[in-house]
C-alpha cells in the first residue's frame, strides 16, 4: 500500500467485509442518539426483537425539545414531551445511557460526545443527525445518518457504506483578529457552494486549522455538512490530546498513553494523495455575514447585498431573487445597514465555552442596543454554562440585557418555545439560515459569536474589529 | 419495505434549486414519534397558506394556488423533477417519508444530498441522478399544458417519456437489488455476524479503550 490519507486510514480500519459489487460493511464504534431521529427506531427493534449489540458504545441525550427556560417546570408542548419521555423510556428499555433533561452533562448531543471524552480520535462515530460531522475534528471518521441507519447501527454495529472521494483544504497562512472558524467556515462554503463537497469526505489543513483549538476545530468541521460533504476531518495533534486528556469516557493514565501513540498516527501521510485540493488565503478572509435562505449566500460584512442580475446563471439568479423577497433585502444594501431584530449566540456550531469568551468579551460594559428584542445567549451544554458561571460570564452578559438560558438547541431549529416570529431579523450563530429554520416567515443571518455579539450592542450587523 | 414494481406516473416539476429538508417537512412534524402520516404535511410551509401544526386535518386548510403540487394537472403525481442538491440540510428521514407517503416513488434531480439519498433507498424510494441538460428538458415537457407521464423500469433501468424514447439511469447495484427485492438491510447485515465477531475481537486486543465493556483499565 501507497501513501494513506487519513481519511483512508479510518476507512481501511473500519471495514468489517466488502461485498462483491465493493459495498462495505463498515464496523461503527460509538453511536449518539438523541430524541427527535430514535423513537422510530427503538420501535423498530422492538418490533424485530432485537437489541443493541453493544450497549455501551451509545450514548444519549434530549436535545432539540428542551426548554431553555424552568426547567424544573418539565416541557410545556406535549408533543415535545412525549417525545423526550419516549427516549427516556427507550433508554431504561434496552440499557442505555442517557443524560436526561436533569443531568448537569446533559447538552447538545455535538457538544456533550466530545465533551465527556466519548468522542475520540480514530474512532467511526454516528449519530441521527447531520452535524456529527462536527467530531471529525477530533481525527474520527464522522457522519450524520437517518433513522433506519440508527436501527442499522443499535442492531449490528455497523452500516453498509460506499466510500466518499476525498478532498483536501488546505488554508495558508494565519486567520486575522476579530476572524474565527466560523468565518473560515463561511468563506469556504461560499467559495465552493453548498454542493461542493458532495460525494466528498473533506480534511481541512493547512497552518490555519493547526493554529486552531479544538472549538474552533469543531465549528469547521461542523459546517463541512453545509458544503455538502458527508463528514469533515481534522488530523490528530498534541491539540487533539491535550483536549482529549482526562475526559470522563477517555481512557486514562497508562492507557490515554497507549492510545496516545496510535492517535498521532492519525494524520495524512505526506505524498497522500486525494480526488481535489483547494486552497484558501486565511489572511484574506474577513468576518462573514449571510444574506440569503442558505449558508452559501454569505459575503464580508463589508460587502453589500448582491444583485440577482449580475449572476449570469438563470436558476442561480432566480434563487437569489426568492431568496432576497424572502429575506426582505434589496441589492446593493449595505451588510451593515441590516438592522436585526434577535440575536441568538448558541447552537453546536458555536455554543462552546471559546465561543462564548469571545461573544462576552464583545458585550462587556455594553449595553443591547434598543432595537434588538432579545439577545439569546445559549450555552451548548451543563459544563459549558457551569464554567462560564465560574468565570461571570453569564453577569458580563445579563448586565448587557442579554438573556441567559439552559443549553439545548434552542432557536437554532425552534423545536422548543424559543423562535422568530415571521417577519423577524435574526443574527445567528447557528449553521443553517434556510427558510423557516428559526420560526416559520423568520430571517436569519449566519454569523460568528463575535459578530453576533457586534451586532446586539450596534442594533445592526457591524465589523467587530472595527469595536 | 415493499418491493419496487416498475409503474407509469406523472412527473411533478419543482423548480427551485437547494431544496431542504426543512422544506420537504418542516420541524413542527418532527415531533411524531410515528414513522407514517407525514405526506399531507410535505412541503406543508409553500403548500397551505396558514401554519402547519402537528396534529391537523388538513384537508380543509387553505392552499397555495401559486405552488406546483397544488396545480390539477400535478395531482397523484408519482416522479418528483427537482434542481440541484436536492435534500440537504437536515438528516431527517422524515423527508423521504413524507415523500413516500404523499406517493412519490422517483425523484429526478441534477445532484442530491449524500444522507438524503442514502435514506431514500431505505424506503423504497429511487432518486435518479440525470444530467443538467436532461433534466432542463424534462421541465420543459412537465411544465407545459399537459402533465407529463414517464414510465419507470428498474430492472432496465430506464426512464420513458410518453411519445418519447427511453433515458437509461445508473444506479447502484446492491441498491437496485434491496429495491427490487425489497429486502431489510438489517437482516442482511446480520448474515455476516461471523465477520463482525471477528472483526471486533481484532480491534479489541489493539484499540481496548474502545470496547469500554471489557477493558478492566477504561473508566
Ligand atoms: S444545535 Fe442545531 S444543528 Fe446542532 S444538533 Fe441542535 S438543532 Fe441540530
Amino acid at each position: 500500500m501507497g501513501a494513506k490519507t487519513l481519511y483512508d486510514k479510518l476507512w481501511d480500519e473500519h471495514v468489517v467485509r466488502y461485498d462483491d459489487k465493493g459495498t462495505a460493511l463498515l464496523y461503527i464504534d460509538r453511536h449518539l442518539v438523541h430524541e427527535v431521529t430514535s423513537p422510530q427506531a427503538f420501535a423498530g427493534l422492538r418490533l424485530a426483537g432485537r437489541r443493541p449489540r453493544r450497549v455501551e458504545t451509545n450514548l444519549a441525550v434530549p436535545d432539540h425539545n428542551v426548554p431553555t427556560l424552568d426547567r424544573a417546570r418539565g416541557i410545556a408542548d406535549p408533543v415535545s414531551r412525549l417525545q423526550v419521555q419516549t427516549l427516556a423510556e427507550n433508554c431504561a428499555e434496552f440499557g442505555i445511557t442517557e443524560l436526561g433533561m436533569a443531568d448537569p452533562r446533559q447538552g447538545i448531543v455535538h457538544v456533550i460526545g466530545p465533551e465527556q471524552g466519548f468522542t475520540l480520535p480514530g474512532m467511526t462515530i454516528v449519530c441521527g443527525d447531520s452535524h456529527t460531522s462536527t467530531h471529525g475534528a477530533f481525527g474520527a471518521l464522522a457522519f450524520g445518518i437517518g433513522t433506519s441507519e440508527v436501527e442499522h447501527v443499535l442492531a449490528t454495529q455497523c452500516l453498509i457504506q460506499r466510500k466518499s472521494r476525498s478532498m483536501l483544504i488546505r488554508v495558508e497562512g494565519i486567520l486575522g483578529p476579530g476572524v474565527t472558524a466560523k468565518d473560515l467556515a463561511l468563506t469556504i462554503i461560499g467559495g465552493i457552494g453548498t454542493a461542493g463537497g458532495t460525494g466528498f469526505v473533506i480534511e481541512f489543513g493547512g497552518e490555519a486549522i493547526r493554529a486552531l483549538s479544538m472549538e474552533g476545530r469543531m465549528t469547521l468541521c461542523n459546517m463541512a455538512i453545509e458544503a455538502g460533504a458527508r463528514s469533515g476531518l481534522i488530523a490528530v495533534d498534541e491539540t487533539t490530546l491535550e483536549y482529549v486528556r482526562g475526559r470522563p469516557f477517555a481512557p486514562q493514565g497508562a492507557r490515554f498513553e497507549q492510545a496516545a501513540a496510535r492517535w498521532r498516527t492519525l494524520v495524512s501521510d505526506p505524498d497522500a494523495a486525494f480526488d481535489r485540493t483547494l486552497w484558501f488565503d486565511a489572511a484574506a478572509i474577513e468576518p462573514q455575514v449571510t444574506w440569503g435562505t442558505s449558508p452559501e449566500m454569505v459575503t464580508p460584512v463589508n460587502g453589500r447585498v448582491p444583485d440577482p442580475r449580475d449572476e449570469p446563471d438563470p436558476v442561480k439568479a432566480e434563487g437569489m431573487r426568492r431568496a432576497l423577497e424572502y429575506m426582505g433585502l434589496t441589492p446593493g444594501t449595505a451588510i451593515t445597514a441590516i438592522r436585526p431584530d434577535k440575536v441568538f449566540i448558541g447552537s453546536c456550531t458555536n455554543s462552546r465555552i471559546e465561543d462564548l469568551r469571545a461573544a462576552a468579551q464583545v458585550v462587556a460594559g455594553r449595553r443591547v442596543a434598543d432595537n434588538i428584542d432579545l439577545a439569546l445567549v445559549v450555552p451548548g451544554s451543563g459544563p459549558i454554562k457551569a464554567q462560564a458561571e465560574a468565570e461571570g460570564l453569564d453577569r458580563v452578559f445579563t448586565a448587557a440585557g442579554c438573556e441567559w438560558r439552559e443549553p439545548g438547541c434552542s432557536m437554532c431549529l425552534a423545536m422548543n418555545a424559543d423562535r422568530l416570529a415571521p417577519g423577524e431579523r435574526c443574527a445567528s450563530t447557528s449553521n443553517r439560515n434556510f427558510e423557516g429554520r428559526q420560526g416559520p416567515g423568520g430571517r436569519t443571518h449566519l454569523v460568528s459569536p463575535a459578530m453576533a455579539a457586534a451586532a446586539a450592542i450596534t442594533g445592526h450587523f457591524t465589523d467587530v474589529r472595527a469595536l | 419495505m415493499d418491493k419496487f414494481e416498475n409503474f407509469t406516473g406523472i412527473v411533478c416539476p419543482l423548480d427551485r434549486a437547494n431544496v431542504d429538508t426543512d422544506a420537504i417537512i418542516p420541524k413542527q412534524f418532527l415531533k411524531s414519534i410515528e414513522r407514517t402520516g407525514f405526506g399531507p404535511n410535505l412541503f406543508d410551509e409553500w403548500r397551505y397558506l396558514d401554519q402547519g401544526e402537528p396534529g391537523q386535518d388538513c384537508r380543509h386548510r387553505p392552499r397555495n394556488p401559486e405552488f406546483v403540487l397544488n396545480d390539477p394537472r400535478y395531482q397523484n403525481a408519482q416522479i418528483l423533477l427537482a434542481r440541484e442538491n436536492f435534500g440537504c440540510g437536515s438528516s431527517r428521514e422524515h423527508a423521504p417519508w413524507a415523500l413516500a407517503d404523499f406517493g412519490f416513488r422517483v425523484l429526478l434531480a441534477p445532484s442530491f444530498a449524500d444522507i438524503f439519498f442514502n435514506n431514500c433507498f431505505k424506503n423504497g424510494l429511487l432518486p435518479i441522478e440525470l444530467a443538467a441538460e436532461r433534466i432542463e428538458a424534462l421541465f420543459r415537457t412537465a411544465s407545459g399544458p399537459e402533465a407529463l407521464r414517464i414510465a419507470v423500469d428498474l430492472p432496465r433501468q430506464t426512464l420513458t417519456p410518453a411519445g418519447g424514447e427511453p433515458i437509461s439511469f445508473t444506479v447502484d447495484s446492491f441498491r437496485k437489488h434491496c429495491l427490487l427485492a425489497g429486502l431489510d438491510d438489517i437482516g442482511l447485515t446480520l448474515e455476516h455476524l461471523d465477520d463482525i465477531r471477528a472483526y471486533e475481537d481484532r480491534y479489541q486486543t489493539q484499540t481496548p479503550w474502545l470496547f469500554p465493556e471489557n477493558d478492566p483499565e477504561t473508566p
